[in-house]
């Protein structure tokens, strides 16, 4: 019985098992081992084992790259999680019966596609844009601004793309919390601030920080909003990552910029999965000691 | 002994949702360190009401005079009123002694006093050795101390309950109705309870409120209430009542079959007018003495037993419904009768109440 219930299971997991081996497990693979090759002089790879491309990574240069990407990922990390959870805690304090609606209309842009709603930034940000020309109907007369091919654009265009992440993951928490304990905190002498603060905002967290991780995952390793928004003026690793091996031709390096990208993420998805864990534990400790 | 003071007010207070009238033109007065009941069925308004006295709601008429101040716009962080949750609604993320001192250090009191009060408080309500525990580690009579020393802690002036042991088993209800009580003497605050249960009003309450459609229909001692009741509702709602349907006569109710009752029948009242006379259970004898006013033969149909007393139902010609009849332990040992027997009913005509039908 239970050996047959093994080899469902078993069957079932198969095919995702395949794919993810075929398309995951065995291009990184290849990808790493490649970090640990010559560059060959005419752009191929020379097969003689070196540790030189990881040396590289460290260089001042192309580590400023990583802190600046990491900068540029916190920073619109920071403003997708405050828009996010504002429109998330709207929509779940909205009548029960529309909020399936704004959900819907939260998540819409996905269903276009990436470059097309990137682009669309373009036509709102450039010099003759839409945003100048709204100026220029409010009666603005002087230079018009540069925004596009700044990091502001480019933290915009991250904002924009993963905010959707942020507003579903702060709403589970958020329209599942019992609204007679902010009634409670407020009966108890609390201000609406200070009952965000201390019952509804703790109650909220583990929202947020999956809300968050999405977005600096996604957004330290994009290279398309960069590419597109930032004029290549702005590189993060993405850029360099895709430099590397469509420009430059220089395949191992890139290779061992792609491999500290991915141990940046997996540290981060790490961390925030021992959080998690740290909390679901708690309370699998505290409800064993209920029944005991 | 002088006449109680007033402590709170409800004035002519009003609440309309859209065009639901949930509360309509109530007035009723609270007296200092009274255990207040508001009791009535689901959707009579009493929750509107307790939350009106919170300050989750505003009346849209009327005033509420706490101390003879109206704090019907005063917002629930500036009243020295505090609400026990029906849900508790205890904050999980705080263990019980945080979940107890919130409270009081929104009130920016020194952390010596507050760690002084929530020891007592903890004390009194037997709570120190659950102290570090979060609420999710609390059995259901424990979170239901938690939330109540948590409102007790700050000293309202009016501690409001919502359906406050709903969710406890009913032994364990028992137990909380008298724990309430004598918490409520000890600390010498004044409660005012919402519950459905008529039963638990009428073993707590020092006086009740009944409501029905957001209107007040009567508020007395819960003795006035089950034994004079203001209406055939109230009389139904409240313990279990004997009906006989029949017209109004200068001195009590014509059955339908012609059986007089005997009873006093009230002023407005007309003769000829659609009566119905009552009788509680606990009022009739079985095998009344021949001076009895009411008598009425009648046959065993079932028998309940229920330790303390006995359950009769006897089918009689006066009601469809045969008659639900108490008779003591002691007195169905001395007379036993079992189903089928033919018995006679009697009670006197004091114990008669009647009401326009």
């Amino acid at each position: 019985m239970v050996s047959q219930i093994r080899l469902r299971s078993s069957l079932l997991m198969a095919p995702a098992l395949a794919w993810l081996t075929a398309l995951m497990v065995v291009p990184c693979a290849l990808v790493l081992a490649l970090a640990f090759f010559r560059r060959g002089i005419y752009g191929g790879i020379e097969y003689t084992f070196t540790l030189e491309n990881f040396g590289l990574v460290f260089d001042p240069l192309y580590a400023g790259i990583f802190l600046n990407s990491a900068r540029i990922a916190g920073t619109a990390t920071l403003i997708a999680v405050v828009i996010g959870y504002a429109a998330a805690y709207a929509i779940a304090a909205a009548p029960r019966r529309l909020q399936p609606v704004f959900l819907f209309f939260a998540v819409l842009p996905f269903w276009s596609n990436y470059l097309i709603r990137t682009y669309a930034w373009i036509v709102l940000l450039n010099r003759e844009g839409l945003i100048t020309q709204l100026l220029r109907w409010f009666g603005y007369t002087g230079e018009p601004p540069s925004m596009l091919y700044t990091e502001g654009a480019v933290i915009a265009g991250l904002v924009y793309n993963y905010l959707p992440f942020v507003i579903l993951a702060c709403y589970a928490p958020l329209s599942r919390l019992n609204p007679e304990l902010a009634e409670a905190s407020r009966d108890l002498g609390a201000s609406a601030m200070t009952t965000f603060r201390r019952v509804i905002l703790p109650l909220t967290v583990p929202g947020i920080a999956a809300g968050a991780v999405f977005v600096f995952v996604l957004s330290i390793g994009n290279f398309v909003t960069p590419a597109l928004l930032g004029g290549g003026r702005f590189q993060m690793i993405g850029n360099l990552v895709y430099d590397q091996f469509l420009t430059a031709n220089d395949w191992p390096f890139g290779a061992a910029l792609a491999m500290a990208l991915i141990a940046i993420m997996l540290l981060v998805l790490t961390a925030q999965a021992l959080a998690a864990d740290r909390a679901a534990g708690r309370a699998a400790e505290a409800k064993g000691g209920a029944d005991g | 002994m002088s006449e109680p003071r007033t402590l709170l007010a409800i004035d002519k207070v009003s609440k309309n949702f859209g065009r639901v009238t949930a509360v309509d033109r109530i007035s009723l007065e609270i007296r200092e360190n009274e255990f207040f009941a508001l009791l009535g069925p689901s959707g009579c308004g009493k929750t509107t009401l307790l939350r009106m006295l919170a300050g989750f709601e505003t009346p849209n008429h009327g005033r509420i005079l706490l101390d003879g101040h109206d704090i019907a716009r005063t917002p629930p962080n500036k009243r020295p009123v505090n609400l026990m949750f029906q849900s508790y609604a205890l904050f999980p993320h705080m263990s019980v002694r945080a979940n107890v001192s919130y409270g009081l250090e929104m009130e920016r009191l020194p952390a010596k006093e507050i760690r002084s009060r929530v020891d007592a408080i903890l004390a009194t309500t037997e709570l120190i050795p659950f102290a570090d525990r979060k609420p999710e580690q609390l059995s259901g009579g424990q979170k239901q101390r938690v939330a109540l020393a948590r409102a007790l802690v700050k000293r309202p002036r009016l501690l409001l309950l919502d359906e406050p042991l709903g969710a406890l088993d009913r032994k364990l209800r028992g137990a909380m109705q008298l724990e309430l009580k004598r918490l409520q003497h000890e600390v010498g605050i004044t409660f005012v309870i919402v519950t459905h249960d008529q039963e638990e009003s009428l073993v707590m309450a020092d006086r009740m409120a009944v409501l029905r459609d957001g209107k007040l229909l009567q508020c007395d001692t819960p003795h006035a209430v089950y034994e004079h009741p203001a209406d055939r509702f109230v009389a139904d709602f409240i313990g279990v009542m004997n009906f006989v349907p029949g017209k109004a006569t200068a001195d009590g109710v014509k059955a339908a079959d012609g059986t007089r009752i005997v009873g006093t029948v009230p002023s407005p009242l007309a003769s000829g007018a659609a009566a119905v006379a009552s009788v509680r259970p606990e009022r009739i004898r079985l095998f009344p003495s021949p001076e009895t006013a009411n008598r009425i033969a009648g046959t065993v149909e079932a028998l309940a037993y229920h330790g303390l007393d006995l359950q009769l139902h006897v089918r009689t010609a006066l009601s469809p419904k045969p008659f639900l009849v108490r008779v003591t332990a002691d007195a169905a040992d001395r007379r036993p009768v079992s189903s089928g027997d033919a018995v006679e009913l009697g009670w006197d005509a004091a114990d008669v109440r009647i009401f326009a039908d």
